[in-house]
């Protein structure tokens, strides 16, 4: 342990793990971890490729059953919930979704209306105004009725992105947000989710590879290692040299970013310190 | 179900936004009622020999029984054709996979070697009895493909069901070879029922399959919302609230009565549950709400004058439904293929 891991000690959290231990068949992934998920805040996972981070945040959707511990939403157990219940107060938007063939936005939009109909209920003008909300807020409105697979990487990951805000929940779990985006389209969309966050005070999970912008993005950091949490708090906390060599094994230093001021992590290569010795 | 008001004048006039399916939903099913019913006329009043509409109600006329016979071969087309399309339309979505066809994934093969078994071993006879072993078949090969498709962490992808399917395929239909082989007489049987073929039977045999297929029809038809979320991937339809297993099962259920029960009826007809709701996709989009009725349309359409057009190409003799389905379904599979490979289509 090289950073004191901070809880969000004052704040409420409906969103918990308490000795969570997630895996597949008989090898565990994410070991005995507990996590409190700050309410009303952007909270952000970051750790190496395969320490756990996608592995957890399926877990604490209740995708994965644990092998022992527990997710707690509001204070009860999220398996023994009933699902559909438990869909309109939490949305998932997983990596990399693929759309149907030949699906409409506002018909895959729509799709996330789901857990707000019974069996028999039809669609109501609760659901166009809920959709028609997800459209605005994503700027999604001029492609409605556009087919998704012809969409842009960056227009259709808005619209994903629609369709889990039209489930209309409080807490909202992305895995990898923007993969396959370049840097322009990154940054819009961590923009996007900022100002969800602002403005509807949805409380977000969000898996993110980019260390510099999870920096910049997050309220709350959790850097895993190995399936356990390594560091946990603000980016101030958790973005150091020291943690960052040791959840990811790399060499690096750690600068005040000139725009946000928030940790920017610079790596030290082998190949260019070897340089800079040279021309010592 | 989802366009509104609000949103359909969303679309910018400079995007480029072409209306991505250019007949509207009623359009499509006004076209389809209308070919179901011009179906249904040439099969009563085409064949070796033509009939009046007429003789069909007037009891006096000295063709009235021929066209009994006709009705209820015409009616036996409607079924089948609707039920195999509606089980290709569920399997397509439950699998994610747009070639999945109750043909490709192994359950006609498991029907056809159930028969084949029960006819040479068993010395079935009885209709009713074919269908149960059909059923059976159906089942227990749908049951065994998922479970070899699951195998490994990514559980059953559409890739992995595809290849169990054809693998399981090829096996039981090289069993069935093997029984028919050393067993003349059910092959005597088996040879017109395998071509699959709707003449020749009566009402009665309609009449048993008929429950089956009611209840596999209700239950597909109302899958429509589970299969609309299926289609977005496990994690999502999860996160969406679906309990996903239960939803494969009753799905899966649909599709073995569906499937089973048209292969019991007429034998195995291909393509019908491939080509059909690929046909409507293109046309009205993937929302299975309007997917599955229309492709059951279709599938009766098409069915109808596939038969009604077997009687009339080589005559004096008739080519069998099975034949002639796949004699039709080739070139709109192919022209469906075209499409997807020049825009946004199909494919």
């Amino acid at each position: 342990m090289t950073a004191t891991p901070t809880h969000p000690g004052t704040g409420t959290s409906r969103l918990a793990a308490a000795g969570l231990t997630l895996g597949y068949a008989d090898t565990a992934v994410v070991h005995d971890l507990d996590l409190r998920v700050p309410d009303g805040k952007v909270s952000v996972i970051v750790g190496a490729n395969a320490c756990g981070k996608s592995t957890l945040l399926r877990g604490i959707a209740r995708l994965l059953r644990p092998q022992s511990g527990a997710v707690l939403l509001d204070g009860e157990v999220i398996h023994r919930q009933p699902t559909k219940q438990v869909a309109r107060v939490l949305g998932l938007l997983p990596q990399n979704p693929v759309a149907p063939e030949g699906v409409t936005v506002v018909d895959l939009v729509g799709r996330g209306r789901h857990p707000h109909h019974g069996t028999f209920r039809r669609w109501t003008s609760a659901d166009d105004e809920a959709v028609a909300e997800a459209l605005t807020l994503t700027d999604t409105l001029g492609l409605a009725d556009r087919v998704v697979d012809e969409l842009s990487g960056g227009q259709r990951q808005r619209v994903w992105i629609a369709m889990a805000l039209a489930q209309g929940t409080d807490l909202l779990l992305l895995d990898e947000p923007t993969t396959y985006l370049d840097v322009a389209h990154q940054v819009e969309m961590l923009d996007l989710l900022a100002e969800l966050n602002a403005r509807r005070g949805t409380t977000i999970v969000m898996v993110l590879h980019d260390l510099n912008l999870s920096a910049r993005y997050a309220d709350h950091l959790v850097a895993l290692r190995g399936g356990r949490v390594v560091a946990e708090g603000t980016p101030r906390e958790v973005v150091t040299e020291e943690v960052v060599r040791e959840v990811f094994g790399l060499d690096n230093r750690v600068i005040d970013d000139p725009v946000s001021h928030t940790p920017l992590v610079v790596p030290v290569g082998r190949h260019l310190s070897a340089t800079n010795q040279e021309n010592r | 179900m989802t366009s509104t008001p609000v949103l359909e004048h969303g679309a910018e006039a400079g995007h480029g936004a072409t209306p991505p399916h250019r007949l509207g939903t009623p359009t499509v099913a006004a076209l389809l009622v209308g070919a179901v019913a011009v179906a249904c006329v040439l099969s009563v009043v085409v064949g070796a020999r033509s009939i009046p509409l007429a003789a069909v109600w007037d009891g006096s006329h000295p063709l009235h029984n021929i066209s009994q016979a006709r009705v209820e071969r015409t009616l036996l087309g409607l079924a089948v054709g609707a039920a195999l399309a509606l089980a290709g339309a569920v399997l397509q979505g439950l699998t994610r996979n747009p070639l999945a066809d109750p043909g490709i994934l192994g359950i006609n093969a498991g029907a056809s070697f159930a028969m084949v078994v029960g006819l040479s071993v068993f010395g079935v006879s009885e209709l009713r009895d074919f269908l149960w072993v059909a059923f059976l078949g159906a089942a227990v090969a749908a049951v065994l493909v998922h479970v070899i498709a699951s195998v490994g962490r990514d559980g059953a992808t559409p890739m992995k069901l595809a290849i169990a399917g054809a693998a399981l395929t090829a096996a039981t239909t090289s069993w069935t070879t093997g029984v028919l082989l050393v067993d003349r007489q059910t092959m005597e049987t088996f040879r017109y029922w395998q071509v699959g073929t709707i003449g020749g039977r009566d009402l009665s045999v309609l009449l048993t399959g008929a429950p089956f297929l009611l209840v596999g029809a209700a239950l597909a038809l109302s899958g429509a919302r589970l299969l609309n979320t299926l289609a977005l991937g496990d994690d999502l339809a999860r996160g969406l609230g679906r309990r996903t297993a239960i939803d494969r099962i009753v799905l899966g259920v649909a599709v073995v009565l569906l499937a089973g029960t048209a292969t019991a009826l007429a034998g195995p007809i291909a393509f019908v549950g491939l080509v059909v709701p690929h046909a409507v996709r293109a046309l009205v989009g993937s929302d299975h709400a309007r997917l599955l009725p229309l492709s059951a349309l279709g599938g009766a359409a098409l069915v109808v004058l596939a038969d009604t057009l077997g009687r009339v190409v080589l005559p004096p003799s008739e080519v069998q439904v099975g034949v002639m389905a796949a004699v039709v379904g080739v070139p709109v599979f192919l022209l469906l293929i075209r499409r997807g490979r020049s825009g946004s289509g199909a494919l």
